[in-house]
């Protein structure tokens, strides 16, 4: 076989992983648990235990052993299950609650750092096991490490379930509340959803949809630090001209996570799902989305401007991304967490990002309201309502959004709160003083939109 | 390289440093120690900056590209070099189609 690899293009893929940041985000190993049910607790404990611990027996260490064969980081190595809520209906909340253990102790002994599918899509109501999992989640958070919960509360087919909303409202203060020592980790784990993807690679919403095969790979990328080099060498490019920069950084990021996906896959004889083609940032400098929107010409991200200049870059993103893999999903889009993104936090530092920009954002991108740190006073109502904005954009989008803030007990707006590694810290962000209790405790469901007719 | 991953047994050396004698003596007496063959070398000095991109085939090597990875990573660091090996595949795909 001939060579044809040019020098330049080999340099460009070193500059790409040693300078920055490129890599491979995570790969999620989907473990379906539809098989571990059943009556008695003890049971379904370790047939969850057994399951998990046998599948993704060798996931950590085939992560290992691909980054060194190609030379880029793996970051995580993470599983996603069946959304619990499934598996442990029929239990009580302690039932619950016992399987989350069960789960991290599993979680544990094979390596991964999280473990997604404490889970219930409750979009339309919400069953025995969904109701019994929703009031575990603050008590099962709080007391495991790698679980991961998401509940989808709306879609654009069902509309928006209200009662769900305003529990996880609930849901979410109380994480909060049990973490304070901790400025509120649980809530870091816990995402809700509107349009929720069954084959999301991310944590902390990833979950392995009924849909999907007995076990599958998907695998995320990263790759913010790419296109911001990319966007800053080019200050005199049009808005064409960018797009094309973006698009061609993105087909190569992709083709990567196209690469150990299917490698991965053969090693673990799981099969290969998809790419989730998300640039997913990193609190490290230079691995962020708000520096290539800023490289694009804002002064902060944040100023007016900022939802053009995403728009831009997801749909770029995209475009290129979508021709590089054979299997694109998950959330697909880019990300704006804003304690795991360094330019982020310092636009909010600075008065140049706030709650309602951001909400603004997550109109044109992908996750929605993402590791938000709001003061420690909010009530749970207003958590609801924060919730049901989200969820009305995805519903009327046709897109999934999430909310994942985490109250800080005790602190309020300019106050900093520090989770560490990969979740970062930030400052707390104000949330609009006025109530909005008697809206979210009217009860009942949003109906779907017309646009859901689609038949 | 259209997609096939782990069918091709050849890899990417990319060695980066201070230029000094007896880099390239170092690099390939270790591969012919494992039994590589080298069918490419690329080296240039700029500013006395010495790179060299090198392309082997491992098919007759008694060692895998993760561990020769390690190997020469470590050594590489000891002379003061900075030394990645990697399945050429991680390159196709990004530059090919």
């Amino acid at each position: 076989m001939k060579i044809t690899l040019a020098p330049q293009e080999i340099l460009q893929t070193l500059d790409m992983i040693r300078q920055e940041n490129l890599d491979i985000r995570t790969i999620t190993l989907g473990i379906s648990l539809l098989d571990c049910r059943g009556d008695d607790i003890a049971t379904v404990e370790r047939k969850v235990y057994d399951k998990v611990t046998h599948k993704a027996a060798n996931l950590v260490q085939t992560g290992e052993r691909l980054a060194a064969r190609y030379g880029i980081p793996i970051v995580n190595k993470r599983v996603s299950v069946t959304p619990v809520a499934l598996i442990g209906s029929g239990f009580n909340p302690d039932g619950m609650v016992r399987l989350a253990k069960a789960l991290d102790r599993a979680a544990a002994a094979v390596g991964v750092n999280f473990l997604g599918g404490f889970s219930a899509l409750v979009q339309k109501g919400f069953s025995q096991g969904d109701e019994a999992l929703i009031e575990a989640i603050p008590e099962a958070l709080a007391e495991t490490l790698y679980v991961c919960s998401s509940v989808n509360v709306g879609s654009t087919k069902a509309g928006i379930n209200m009662d769900a909303v305003l529990k996880m409202g609930e849901a979410v203060l109380e994480s909060a509340r049990r973490t304070a020592a901790q400025d509120g980790l649980a809530a870091a784990k816990l995402v809700v959803f509107c349009n929720a993807p069954e084959d999301n690679p991310f944590m902390a919403g990833a979950f392995h949809g009924v849909g999907e095969p007995e076990c599958v790979i998907n695998v995320g990328v990263s790759g913010p630090g790419v296109v911001a080099s990319v966007v800053k060498e080019n200050p005199a490019a049009d808005f064409g001209e960018l797009a094309s920069l973006i698009k061609r950084m993105a087909f190569k990021i992709t083709r990567v996570g196209e690469l150990i996906g299917r490698a991965a896959s053969d090693e673990l004889g799981a099969p290969f799902g998809i790419v989730d083609l998300s640039l997913a940032p990193t609190p490290s400098i230079g691995d962020s989305v708000a520096e290539i929107l800023e490289n694009m010409g804002l002064e902060r991200c944040g100023a007016h401007g900022t939802t053009a200049a995403l728009a831009l870059l997801n749909d770029a993103v995209k475009k290129g991304g979508a021709m590089a893999s054979s299997h694109v999903g998950g959330l697909s889009g880019a990300f704006i967490p804003v304690s795991e993104d360094a330019g982020m936090v310092k636009a909010v530092e600075a008065g140049a990002l706030t709650l309602s920009k951001l909400e603004a954002m997550t109109c044109v991108c992908s996750v929605g309201l993402d590791m938000i740190a709001v003061p420690g006073d909010v009530t749970a109502e207003t958590i609801a309502a924060i919730i049901a904005d989200e969820a009305a954009i995805g519903m009327i989008n046709k897109k999934t959004t999430a909310v994942r803030v985490i109250p800080a007990i005790g602190k309020k707006a300019g106050d900093r709160v520090e989770f560490g590694g990969l979740l970062g810290g930030a400052p707390v962000i104000a949330v609009n003083p006025f109530a909005s209790d008697r809206f979210v405790r009217r009860g009942g469901r949003i109906p779907a939109p017309i646009t859901s007719l689609s038949n | 390289m259209d997609g096939q991953t782990g069918k091709s047994q050849r890899a990417i050396i990319s060695v980066f440093g201070r230029d000094r004698i007896g880099i390239i003596a170092w690099v390939s007496g270790r591969l012919q120690e494992y039994s590589i063959n080298i069918l490419d070398i690329n080296q240039t000095i700029l500013q006395g900056f010495f790179t060299m991109i090198m392309i082997v085939d491992l098919s007759p090597a008694s060692v895998e590209v993760a561990e020769l990875a390690r190997t020469l990573e470590q050594e590489g660091k000891e002379r003061g070099l900075q030394v990645n090996v990697q399945h050429e595949d991680i390159f196709n795909f990004m530059h090919r189609i």
